[in-house]
């Protein structure tokens, strides 16, 4: 089981990403960090019942944003560039994108820095944050496996949902919704960090999640925004993570433009490297614990 | 009056912790209202693509809007129950909340007291007054007091609702992430419930009602005639969820066993 998985989730690129100490151990190390996939995956299985409910209130987003738009859609013209059916598509994707890509990386990471127990993460021989990368791809596993695909199986049963039939669409749309987990987790991871920063981040993560629901074009499509505020969202990650994979998926961008959405995300995933890094080496130096 | 008390004892006690942290009293407020805003966005995104939803033009929708804001900042202010289930089972808190005088829910409810939350429902007031002067909405002598027993009855809703979810704690152990969803869920309560099909509109009347924290009772001030009758209902759904998350709340809490630790 463990091999499988580990072979299954051998896909992300960066993972050769400098361990923290000697090199005669990085083949040691590799390992470890696959055993981080296994450890949350497992974890998470063991408590499965809790995204049945998941699954079922997923699906009620999905009703309440489909009747929504077709309230809005009324006679039928296209809406930024979306028609009805392909809203539709991009409701039921991209909530079922977001089941996926979502997770609590920015409350673990603050939580370990608030009780200290970041403290002993940091002495371990292992790079912390990719480690906190590594458990958020096992969740994402699970997610993907349990909660996501049962979850688009009701919504198409429920709602006229059009997916592509073309497998190089699917392929598209998967190593998209890979990226966009990276970039989500990449800001959650920065949301966490900044926590040595600022002592109590509890707003500043409540205020990311708004923040990523809204530009990231979940509960509005970018295209729809008024035209100055979608030339903004145009140059923050956000758009990343929903708005292009679903933009893909839904038929919209095709041909050439779809190397382009792949180009953004990559580029997003590379530049968000820069202040995790940053911040991942400030935080070091300024750790202090808090009692403990 | 004891339990008033209790209440301003505990407020003064969340001025004195604040004021160390004054910079995070600001954030939570700002990230509360941006909460707000996305659905406010929303709106405003959605009628510049459409004169109508489902019959109800952008006025009365933002009436609406800000009406939902108001019980809502109240019941966030009073009714806090985020991380119960780690903070009290798990840490085996509930031991000590128990063996305090007060009422053990209301002791629960006194330590997460949470007042910027109620900047929202000043918020949600100004816009009920900036869009129903925009309507044109006649200010009777009801309005307020109406005003304040509906409002009263949504954070009856809520509470008894979240109550009774947090109460599924005591049941089973594992962490329930069925809160933050319900989070979502709420905020369609305040669009107009026609639009959707029936299975959505049973639920968001009857079974989670929170229909019956927006739209239903705004459209009493919005003369809205056809959830007239709806909107006179409020005060009993209240009352009777509240009925039930009570309920399920003290049967859970006989069944509460502690955490072993």
């Amino acid at each position: 089981m463990s091999k499988m998985l580990g072979v299954a989730a051998s896909s992300p690129g960066g993972s050769t990403r400098r361990p923290d100490s000697g090199g005669n151990s990085r083949k040691l190390l590799l390992g470890a960090y696959f055993d981080f996939i296994r450890i949350r995956f497992l974890t998470m299985l063991a408590y499965r019942v809790n995204y049945y409910s998941g699954i079922l209130i997923y699906t009620l987003n999905i009703g309440v944003n489909y009747f929504t738009w077709k309230a809005i859609y009324g006679d039928g013209q296209a809406l930024g560039g979306f028609t009805a059916a392909q809203m539709t598509t991009y409701v039921a994707v991209s909530w079922m994108a977001r089941a996926f890509y979502f997770n609590n990386l920015d409350r673990e990471i603050s939580t370990d820095i608030r009780d200290g127990s970041i403290a002993i993460q940091f002495i371990r021989p292992y790079n912390y944050v990719l480690v906190k990368m590594m458990q958020g791809l096992g969740e994402g596993l699970f997610r993907f496996m349990l909660f996501m695909i049962p979850g688009m199986a009701i919504a198409m049963l429920l709602f006229p949902v059009n997916l592509p039939t073309e497998p190089s669409a699917w392929i598209g749309f998967l190593v998209m919704l890979f990226f966009s987990f990276l970039i989500n987790s990449q800001i959650n991871v920065i949301t966490g960090l900044l926590a040595f920063f600022v002592e109590n981040n509890e707003g500043m993560m409540r205020m990311k999640r708004v923040v990523v629901d809204l530009f990231s074009g979940l509960i509005v499509p970018i295209s729809l925004f008024p035209g100055w505020m979608s030339s903004v969202l145009e140059v923050l990650p956000f758009q990343a993570i929903t708005y292009l994979p679903g933009s893909v998926f839904t038929g919209r961008v095709q041909g050439v433009g779809i190397w382009n959405v792949l180009g953004i995300q990559v580029l997003w995933f590379l530049l968000l490297l820069i202040p995790i890094v940053w911040l991942y080496h400030a935080a070091r130096k300024r750790l202090f614990v808090q009692g403990g | 009056m004891y339990y008033f008390g209790l209440v301003i004892e505990y407020l003064k006690n969340y001025m004195k912790t604040r004021l160390t942290y004054r910079a995070d009293f600001w954030v939570e407020v700002i990230s509360d209202l941006l909460f707000q805003a996305t659905n406010f966005i929303f709106i405003l995104v959605i009628f510049m693509h459409t004169n109508s939803l489902g019959g109800w033009n952008q006025n009365e929708v933002v009436f609406v809007y800000g009406f939902f804001m108001v019980p809502f900042g109240v019941f966030s202010c009073f009714v806090n129950m985020w991380g119960f289930s780690e903070r009290y089972i798990v840490k085996g808190e509930m031991d000590r909340i128990l063996t305090r005088p007060a009422h053990n829910l209301f002791q629960i409810f006194l330590e997460n007291i949470d007042p910027p939350a109620l900047v929202g429902s000043f918020i949600g007031l100004i816009i009920m007054a900036i869009s129903g002067s925009n309507l044109g909405l006649p200010f009777e002598w009801w309005t307020i007091p109406v005003l304040i027993l509906f409002t009263l009855s949504a954070v009856a809703i809520y509470t008894g609702i979240y109550t009774a979810l947090t109460s599924l704690s005591f049941y089973s152990d594992a962490p329930t992430g069925i809160l933050p969803l319900m989070y979502n869920i709420q905020s369609y309560g305040r669009y107009p419930v026609t639009i959707y099909n029936r299975a959505i509109q049973v639920l968001l009347t009857w079974i989670i009602p929170f229909a019956f924290v927006g739209i239903y009772p705004a459209a009493l001030f919005l003369q809205r005639d056809e959830m007239k009758s709806m909107a006179l209902l409020t005060p009993v759904v209240g009352l009777v969820f509240l009925g039930i998350g009570l309920m399920a709340w003290n049967y859970g809490v006989r069944r509460y066993k502690g955490a072993g630790s």
